[in-house]
């Protein structure tokens, strides 16, 4: 069976939809992502689709179920390219794609998972919090 | 009266030929993007729900021509076990599949005409209609 391809950017996955999916593409698509999150513990994916002509209710179900399959993962998940069409008849129909993070381009959507990742490094260097005694000693070091 | 087209629904291939299929009409009549985008829309979300819950069925699509006024009419036609309660159906959020349960009430919105036509144990059958 066909596969969407998967890239790796470090500690970034990119996908880039370029085929009108039937339902079992877009359902193994969502399979390999959340593996592939998982093995190479990335933190952020980015799915381009600049390149499709609709997004009906399964397509949308879809990517909402990345965007959380990768959350409980520990990854963020941003929607980049939508067709202005696509986003018209997106909302006539009633999805709106609560929970997912989306970008004009790939560019802002790479700004937008890089920042996320900064402020989740930030974090991590703020935690490990040294006895205000011991801080000093450091200090003098 | 355009040309009139039958397609088998049997695979979720076919269901993507159908959108093909849609939108090819969709640019013959002269539909604009965001126009040929909802009827394509609407054609995915029926062609799914035949294959899905119909367990197959088939897609008629007519490019219709009325005065000067142009448009494409899609019927969808199963023999699954119909729908029990079509007002139920058409409710927003009310699915029974695995669904969003926004595929029949968010399609009529993408439409100009909708009509559901259903038996239970016979079949169902849609037919939307979208003016340009």
């Amino acid at each position: 069976m066909e596969r969407i391809p998967i890239l790796q950017m470090g500690r970034f996955l990119l996908v880039t939809i370029q085929v009108d999916m039937h339902d079992r593409l877009a359902m193994a698509l969502q399979d390999d992502l959340t593996n592939r999150i998982n093995q190479v513990s990335a933190r952020g994916v980015l799915i381009d689709i600049s390149a499709l002509e609709i997004v009906d209710s399964f397509i949308g179900r879809v990517l909402a179920n990345i965007a959380k399959m990768a959350q409980v993962l520990d990854a963020e998940t941003v929607v980049v390219g939508m067709q202005p069409a696509v986003a018209i008849t997106l909302v006539e129909l009633g999805l709106s794609l609560t929970g997912i993070r989306t970008a004009l381009n790939i560019e802002k959507g790479m700004l937008l998972l890089q920042s996320a990742l900064q402020d989740d490094l930030k974090a991590d260097e703020r935690s490990p919090v040294l006895p205000e005694e011991h801080a000093g000693v450091y200090g003098e070091m | 009266m355009g040309k009139c087209e039958i397609m088998s629904i049997q695979s979720s291939a076919d269901v993507v030929l159908v959108r093909q299929a849609v939108r090819q009409i969709a640019i013959e009549v002269g539909f604009s993007l965001v126009d040929q985008t909802k009827i394509v829309t609407a054609a995915s979300e029926l062609a799914r729900n035949t294959l899905d819950y119909g367990g197959g069925g088939t897609a008629t699509l007519e490019a219709l021509q009325d005065g000067n006024r142009r448009g494409v009419r899609l019927i969808f036609s199963d023999q699954g076990p119909g729908i029990p309660n079509i007002d139920l159906a058409l409710k927003d959020g009310y699915t029974t599949g695995n669904g969003l349960g926004m595929g029949l009430s968010g399609t009529k919105r993408l439409v100009n005409e909708f009509e559901i036509v259903s038996q239970v144990g016979q079949g169902t059958t849609v037919t939307v209609t979208k003016w340009k």
